[in-house]
């Protein structure tokens, strides 16, 4: 087995497919069970089913915004120890200030880094 | 009878005359009533109007032109309303500015013009002394007639002392001098004289009423006999038709004219109804007495007239008729009355001519002359001004009277009466122009004036006194015939080659015609002075002046001491003193606890020394003693030129602070639209960035995938991973063409290539470009009916103006929308075109779900794009509709959408046909 395998479920949530399938790849590859959302809601809907260790969230979505869902999530007690990495075109120094505030472990911007996304991943894993 | 009785009885009358005067002026010193303030006494006195012409003449023009004698007295009758305005007015100016006669009236109203006085003198003179002249020649002729009767007259003798006529002048000297200048006046009014002048006119009315009864129902039985008689009179009978009493209606105008004009400005009548006028409310009742008294003087001129003609041989001057018709019955005690009247009429008229003669030559000639020669200056003190400015009028009154009887003598002799008075009513007349003028225009100068008057002037010594004067022998008569310097048109007879009027009408057309030309094209092109415009508002608007407006314009100070020394000059101690204690009394101050009188008082003390001397002399004496200059004409304009600067300057300054403020806030707008087209752009780039971010991220992210673990990879994973790569360049390059688009869109560098096309050729092409797509998709793209009308009826050929580029890429962006989100299943596009208001419309029809109106605005807009429940995120960069919409409004056109949720929707643009 692979040393960096981790066990964990992810949940992916972003309107563009294509970085979704990325993402997924790059997950699945290290051993996690990957959810994928499109949107807020459908992301909210996952995230009560399957109690997912990390939610990888996009800021810009049609509807719920990332910031919203991230808000909302933090309001549901059963999801009290899931983490939420922000992975957004949104660069600002303002958007990543209130992405921690909103309660998110990790802010990252696209386009990203393939690894630094996985080594994210794997830490949060590990460290909770 | 015998020349001693006839001069005894002259002298007696006169006599009573002097008694009349002084019995009235003793009455005025005494302080009682004044006879004169008395509307009846004012309008006999009126009757000056009627002189020894009038008692003489009339029946001798009646007894040759028939009716034509009446043109003299029915001009004042028929007139009279205008009269009465013009009279109104003239007396509360006159009251104001202390006007002393018509010289001094129409120098003040054109700023107390000197020069203008002295040639209104002049003009007077010369119209007058012939006037005069008559009146004497009337009185030696009552006195020739009354002693020779029935015989030769005899021949005027060339010894003075044994010619009637220079006695009588002499005694009239004496009276007028007397009576005429008893004191002086600040108003220059002379109650004794107009009391006996007003006496004298009860006399001629009531003598000539004596004489018309007397022969009316005496020697005939009464008018009917006496109308009966001289209708079948070969003599007379032809009077009494209008064959021979009718006249050239241009003729009788020009009379009735030349005596309304008269009645105003002849010096004795301007002087009797405008100077010694007592109150402005006696002027109603004479306006109706006077006409009154006109038509009873002449109830018998006619009667007399026929009588005479009827009585005579056709070689009896009818002149003579008045005084020969009682003779010849024997009836000389009427004789003798007659003579009486005629002397009367003679008498008063020459006494107020003389006067009125004498105020103007002594004010505007001799004073001025002295007051410039320093006579009057402080180093020379004389021992009393009002004396000698007395004797001075007598001195004038000598010689105007001596004037007349040279006059009389060397010219007059062969020219009939009635002649001789429209020769001066033709003269005077010249005058109304810058009188009546001035009255109601206040535009009219003194340069106006002056040119008016004097080409009135020689174009009246033109046509009427030199021709007479070269018939008796005083200057070459060749122009007459032949025209002045032999030019045919300037016969003093046929001026401009006018002929077939009588001389007075002739000269009086012209001479008035020209007058009021020159008075007016001068007025209105030369520059009035300062004064002149006080003047021509007091004189044009003297109602608001009388109610207490006082003109203020003129600033200026004097030290009393001087002011008090000139009024005890001219006008004595007594009255200067009176003058300053009334001044002082009326504003409460004390004069001599001040040292310099104020504008007020200097305006006062000059109208009352112009009361004396006349307004120009009185100025020219103030001038002596006024501090402070008047203010020219060029310092009121550069006044009034400063003023006018500072207020088009407040007002440039006004408008400066509107345009800043208008700028400040254009500013203002430009910097917000500026600041929000930056937030626009700043949020555009976020939006750019962003959306080439997503794809970016894609790229890099499986690119990356691809290249670090190609060999975990399955052969699915790897193509589908390298199709989403594709697909996102794509989209990259997609979106940065599509940026570039609207760039050069919204630039106005980017002009589009306008050219006539066909719409629906357009179309068919863009239809035809896509429907590839559509088949592999399953959609079926139809074009209505309508549409191919239009496509295929040439005669409705659909042009517009538009980029074919352009309007393509609009076409293909619906189209492609259409497919995109048109019925998955059985999808349809429905391509429909109509033109209404020479617009062009197309319509762009899907049966997809339709856009709900909430977000039909926000689809026009930037990165906005419709998520179909279906199908996710769609294709796109979400710039389509937002440049379809630009360049359709580039074209002048409109791009609207029109759709209710689950019934699909419709894109229609229009655009405008050519």
């Amino acid at each position: 087995m692979n040393p960096d395998k981790k066990q964990g479920r992810i949940l992916v949530v972003d309107d563009e497919p294509s970085i979704v399938t990325a993402i997924e790849f790059l997950l699945m590859r290290i051993g996690c069970i990957v959810d994928k959302a499109y949107n807020g809601l459908q992301a909210l809907e996952l995230a009560v089913e399957h109690q997912p260790d990390v939610v990888i969230l996009d800021v810009m979505m049609p509807g719920m915004d990332g910031f919203e869902t991230s808000t909302q999530i933090r309001n549901i007690a059963a999801l009290e120890n899931t983490r939420i990495i922000f992975l957004t075109a949104k660069g600002a120094d303002r958007d990543k200030q209130t992405g921690y505030a909103k309660g998110a472990e990790y802010y990252m911007v696209k386009p990203f880094d393939n690894d630094e996304l996985v080594t994210v991943v794997k830490e949060i894993l590990t460290y909770g | 009878m015998s020349l001693g009785l006839v001069i005894g009885l002259a002298l007696a009358y006169i006599s009573l005359l002097f008694f009349i005067a002084w019995w009235i002026d003793k009455r005025s010193a005494e302080g009682k009533k004044l006879i004169t303030d008395n509307p009846y006494v004012y309008a006999l006195s009126m009757a000056v109007y009627c002189t020894a012409w009038t008692f003489f003449g009339s029946v001798g023009r009646a007894a040759t032109g028939g009716l034509s004698f009446l043109a003299i007295y029915l001009g004042p009758t028929l007139f009279m309303p205008i009269w009465y305005m013009l009279l109104r007015k003239l007396v509360l100016i006159s009251k104001n500015q202390h006007i002393t006669s018509i010289a001094d009236f129409i120098s003040a109203r054109y700023g107390k013009s000197p020069v203008l006085a002295v040639i209104v003198t002049f003009l007077a003179v010369f119209g007058i002394v012939p006037y005069i002249s008559l009146q004497l020649k009337a009185i030696t002729f009552g006195i020739n007639t009354l002693t020779h009767f029935g015989e030769k007259a005899p021949a005027i003798s060339l010894n003075l002392l044994a010619d009637s006529g220079f006695w009588v002048m002499i005694a009239m000297a004496i009276f007028t001098a007397v009576f005429g200048t008893r004191k002086l006046d600040p108003n220059e009014r002379h109650e004794g004289m107009v009391a006996a002048i007003a006496f004298e006119s009860i006399v001629k009315l009531l003598v000539f009423l004596a004489v018309g009864i007397f022969v009316t129902f005496f020697i005939f039985n009464g008018p009917n006999d006496l109308f009966a008689r001289a209708l079948t009179h070969p003599q007379t009978a032809r009077l009494l038709t209008f064959e021979d009493a009718s006249v050239a209606p241009m003729v009788w105008n020009m009379l009735c004219l030349l005596s309304l004009l008269a009645i105003i400005v002849l010096p004795r009548q301007f002087h009797i109804s405008v100077v010694e006028n007592t109150s402005a409310r006696h002027i109603p009742r004479a306006m109706w007495v006077f006409p009154l008294y006109l038509l009873l003087i002449n109830i018998f001129v006619f009667p007399l007239a026929l009588a005479g003609k009827m009585l005579f041989d056709p070689a009896v001057n009818p002149d003579t008729y008045v005084l020969s018709l009682p003779m010849s019955q024997g009836a000389n005690w009427i004789a003798i009355l007659v003579f009486i009247g005629g002397f009367s009429a003679a008498t008063s008229m020459v006494v107020v001519e003389a006067t009125s003669l004498s105020i103007m030559f002594s004010n505007h000639i001799v004073v001025p002359l002295m007051i410039k020669s320093r006579m009057w200056t402080t180093e020379h003190r004389l021992v009393d001004g009002a004396a000698r400015l007395l004797d001075i009028r007598r001195i004038c009154i000598l010689v105007v009277l001596a004037l007349s009887y040279w006059y009389g003598h060397a010219v007059g002799h062969n020219l009939d009466l009635v002649s001789v008075g429209l020769i001066s009513f033709t003269a005077v007349a010249q005058l109304a122009p810058a009188l009546i003028g001035g009255l109601y225009w206040k535009r009219p100068t003194g340069s106006g004036a002056l040119a008016g008057l004097l080409v009135g002037f020689f174009v009246w010594a033109f046509c009427l006194p030199l021709p007479n004067m070269a018939q008796a022998g005083i200057l070459p008569a060749d122009f007459i015939e032949n025209g002045l310097f032999g030019i045919e048109s300037l016969k003093p007879n046929a001026l401009f080659g006018l002929e077939g009027l009588d001389p007075i009408t002739h000269a009086a057309f012209w001479s008035l015609l020209l007058n009021s030309l020159v008075f007016g094209v001068m007025s209105v092109f030369t520059q009035p002075s300062t004064l002149t415009l006080t003047q021509a508002d007091i004189f044009v608007n003297i109602h608001k002046y009388v109610n207490g407006q006082e003109a203020e314009i003129l600033k200026r100070e004097a030290k009393v001491t001087d002011l008090e020394t000139i009024l005890n000059r001219f006008l004595g101690d007594n009255r200067t003193a009176v003058l300053f204690n009334e001044y002082e009394t009326a504003n409460n101050i004390s004069l001599r606890d001040q040292k310099i009188a104020r504008a007020d008082f200097v305006n006062y003390a000059e109208t009352h020394l112009a009361g004396a001397i006349g307004a120009a002399s009185a100025r020219l004496v103030m001038d002596s003693v006024v501090k402070e200059e008047v203010i020219t004409l060029n310092e009121v304009m550069s006044i009034l030129q400063q003023t006018k600067e500072a207020v088009d300057h407040s007002r440039l300054m006004e408008s400066k602070n509107e345009e800043l403020k208008e700028l400040t806030r254009r500013l203002t707008e430009a910097n917000e639209q500026l600041k929000h087209l930056d937030s626009l752009k700043a949020d555009f780039v976020t939006t750019v960035t962003h959306e080439l971010r997503t794809p970016v991220t894609s790229i890099k992210s499986l690119s990356r995938i691809i290249l670090d673990y190609n060999d975990e990879l399955s052969e699915v994973q790897r193509s589908e991973y390298l199709s989403i790569i594709a697909a996102e360049s794509d989209r990259i390059s997609r979106l940065i063409n599509q940026v570039l688009d609207i760039g050069k869109i919204q630039s106005q560098s980017d002009s589009l290539q306008l050219r006539e096309i066909s719409l629906a050729d357009l179309i068919v092409r863009a239809v035809s470009g896509i429907r590839p797509l559509c088949q592999e998709k399953n959609v079926d793209l139809a074009l209505s009916e309508q549409f191919n009308w239009y496509k295929t009826d040439t005669k409705s050929t659909v042009t517009v103006m538009a980029d074919a580029d352009k309007l393509m890429q609009v076409v293909i962006n619906l189209l492609s929308n259409a497919m995109k989100f048109c019925n998955p299943h059985n999808g349809r596009i429905e391509v429909d075109m109509r033109v209404q208001d020479r617009m062009a419309y197309v319509a762009i029809r899907d049966n997809g779900e339709g856009i709900h109106p909430s977000r039909q605005d926000i689809i026009f807009e930037k990165f906005t794009q419709l998520h179909s429940r279906e199908q996710g995120k769609p294709l796109g960069t979400g710039l389509g509709l937002y440049i379809s919409r630009l360049i359709v409004e580039k074209h002048a056109g409109s791009l609207i959408v029109v759709s209710e949720p689950g019934e699909g929707a419709t894109f229609e643009f229009s655009l405008p046909v050519c």
